[in-house]
């Protein structure tokens, strides 16, 4: 078994808000990220696959096929837009690095050809990264 | 369905000096040991602090613990304390040299007591070289490892 990890960038504009919430709680919980006008960041994603080394080809996966699925089922949805609005997503959902990472994982789960999702992992700047393993029901049982 | 489990890692800067020197071994055996690490004024790094969190992601926030509350944490208990400072000189290295692998440990200790998520790992970097990881006492990473 050998893990995989490719990366891709992206440029994104977002704002934290929840509708349920008055302004004053928004503005509360989640400071300048509620202004409404919404900032951006250059996201880094790095996908990794675990899966067996294929004996003729020596991959794991194709590394060109898993840049065109990370395009075309992500980066092309997500580079350059506003997440609040122009994703659906995150249409009700708050677009925190968590939960980016957790769409991501979603968009991409099932689609890799030859291996398993093993972890997404989304950086919103050098300083702060989300990693997300799948859901609590495909998980390994963790320690208490 | 319960809300997702995410890992969440923040990485905060701190500049500090430090001297390896165990006053129980001979001069000759700590400069044999800890080598220029042992020069007698200390010297110094940039430090890099790691650190990975996790829980649920609540559904309000989207979070899984408000940055803002972290960042605070991190400033108080750890950075006005280490951040330049002589390491040898802080309370935890008194009678404990001040290798990374000790600041790894020490740190856990200062970071288990945050209470909005799970400590699931320290890495520090003590130069762009080498770094040091500490999953707590005797446990291995659950999904690295």
């Amino acid at each position: 078994m050998i893990l995989l990890t490719r990366k891709a960038d992206f440029s994104a504009a977002h704002f934290y808000w929840n509708s349920g919430w008055s302004e004053e709680e928004n503005q509360r919980v989640f400071g300048k990220c509620a202004n409404r006008q919404g900032h951006g960041h250059n996201y880094t994603l790095e996908v990794t696959v675990a899966g067996a080394v294929d004996p003729v080809s020596g991959f794991v996966v194709d590394l060109k096929q898993l840049k065109e699925i990370m395009e075309r089922e992500v980066v092309s949805v997500y580079d350059h837009r506003h997440l609040n609005h122009e994703v659906p997503e995150f249409a009700h959902t708050v677009p925190t690095t968590e939960n980016i990472a957790i769409a991501i994982w979603r968009r991409l789960d099932g689609k890799i050809p030859n291996s398993k999702l093993h972890r997404i992992r989304v950086y919103e700047t050098p300083d702060l990264f989300a990693d997300f393993f799948g859901e609590p029901s495909a998980t390994e049982s963790k320690p208490a | 369905m319960s809300s997702p489990h995410v890992h969440l890692s923040r990485r905060y800067h701190f500049a500090a000096s430090h001297r390896l020197h165990v006053d129980a071994l001979s001069p000759e055996r700590n400069r044999e040991v800890f080598g220029k690490c042992n020069n007698p004024f200390g010297h110094g790094h940039n430090y890099v602090v790691e650190l990975t969190l996790s829980g649920a992601v609540d559904p309000a926030t989207g979070m899984v613990t408000n940055l803002s509350d972290l960042d605070s944490f991190a400033q108080r208990e750890m950075l006005d304390l280490f951040d330049h400072a002589n390491l040898n000189t802080l309370e935890p290295f008194l009678d404990l040299v001040p290798t990374t692998e000790n600041l790894c440990i020490e740190l856990w200790r200062i970071f288990a007591a945050y209470p909005h998520a799970n400590l699931e790992r320290i890495r520090v970097e003590e130069t762009g070289n080498n770094s040091f990881e500490y999953f707590g006492d005797g446990v291995m990473p659950a999904h690295e490892g």
